[in-house]
């Protein structure tokens, strides 16, 4: 029970705060907690299918496979794997946190994780569509052609600056939240 | 008068596409899970039911998280509605504009479904592409608002180092769309 609320400790004091922004800017009441709700049913929406997806890919998915397709050294195909994997996704980036854990968990390399979180953040199919529609094609087509080659210079750019050390605790930490979870 | 009353139905059907298109993105992903579920029911009911659980602690594991971060965003999102967002980077808005439409979208955290209409209309009253495009690219590659979660995943600096390069690449990115566009 103590740990329980340790663990939503953060929470408590939010929504504290929250309480506490409603009476001090009334004006503003209604929109937000319109738009807690409206958050809240994306949540609800999202976060039932990606949990169920991950258990799914936990449990068969062997570790011998994703080190084959995704892991160190598996050549071009790893990139492309996770630029389809994030670019197929649906929801809000903090969706792709949880993936990729179970992803590094599961051997996909450190590499191929940045791409996919990248790839996740800002080149999803289902969102191009839209810019598309809503900011045109030469917007939308031009910074998804830009999009692929940052996303690409981004995660080596995280990689020079994250020291190996870091990565493996990274990767102990995924492991370890396999396990336990 | 027939003209106004075309350019309203215009945007009501395109926000109706939207709509469609992401309850699509949705429905697209239950089906494929529910089709891998049933797969997996099919093959081994004794492991399926292990992926349940394992999903199951999986949620209620970043569930504080979850809720930190929603309320965070609620907050955001009602402070820094469309007029805001179109007062600080609107039309005339300039250099600053186009540094502040990158904190804007690095702060905020809106759906796509609602930051591509209100950045299309944002374009069409006349504000930069280069401020827009900052403002689309920040918003959806750079997250303070769920930065604690990053962090809690991926440690302090690569959740850091990635924020910060996003940032900066959304503001090369949108010298290149501009760029593209006005070719």
């Amino acid at each position: 029970m103590k740990t329980v609320l340790k663990r939503y400790r953060a929470a408590i004091v939010a929504l504290a705060g929250f309480i506490v922004f409603l009476i001090a800017a009334p004006d503003l009441a209604p929109k937000a907690t319109a738009s807690l709700a409206a958050q809240i049913k994306t949540m609800l929406l999202i976060v039932p299918p990606i949990f169920l997806l991950l258990g799914l890919l936990d449990v068969w998915v062997p570790r011998e496979i994703m080190m084959k397709f995704m892991g160190p050294g598996c050549g071009i195909k790893g990139p492309l794997i996770a630029f389809a994997l994030g670019s197929a996704a649906a929801g809000p980036l903090y969706g792709a946190f949880p993936v990729a854990s179970m992803l590094m968990k599961k051997g996909a390399s450190f590499i191929n994780i940045l791409i996919f979180i990248g790839a996740w953040s800002t080149t999803k199919i289902p969102m191009l569509l839209f810019e598309m529609q809503s900011l045109g094609y030469r917007f939308a087509l031009a910074r998804l052609a830009i999009d692929l080659v940052g996303i690409v210079v981004i995660a080596f750019a995280i990689k020079a600056v994250v020291p190996q050390k870091e990565i493996d605790r990274i990767y102990a930490e995924a492991e370890e939240r396999g396990v336990k979870k | 008068m027939a003209k106004t009353t075309f350019l309203w139905q215009v945007s009501q059907t395109s926000i109706l596409d939207f709509r469609i298109i992401a309850i699509m993105d949705t429905l697209i992903l239950y089906i494929v899970v529910l089709v891998l579920f049933g797969v997996s029911l099919a093959k081994d009911r004794a492991k399926t039911m292990q992926a349940l659980k394992k999903g199951l602690k999986a949620v209620e594991g970043i569930l504080p998280q979850f809720i930190t971060v929603l309320i965070l965003i609620a907050v955001l999102l009602a402070v820094f509605n469309a007029e805001t967002i179109s007062r600080f980077i609107g039309s005339g808005s300039g250099a600053l504009g186009v540094l502040l439409a990158g904190l804007l979208g690095s702060v905020t955290l809106i759906p796509g479904f609602v930051a591509f209409p209100l950045a299309g209309e944002l374009l069409r009253n006349g504000a930069g592409v280069l401020q827009i495009a900052t403002f689309v690219s920040s918003l959806m590659m750079v997250g303070i608002v769920t930065l604690p979660m990053e962090i809690s995943f991926f440690g302090k600096r690569a959740a850091l180092a990635r924020n910060f390069a996003a940032l900066i690449f959304s503001f090369a990115a949108a010298f290149f769309v501009a760029w593209a566009v006005g070719l």
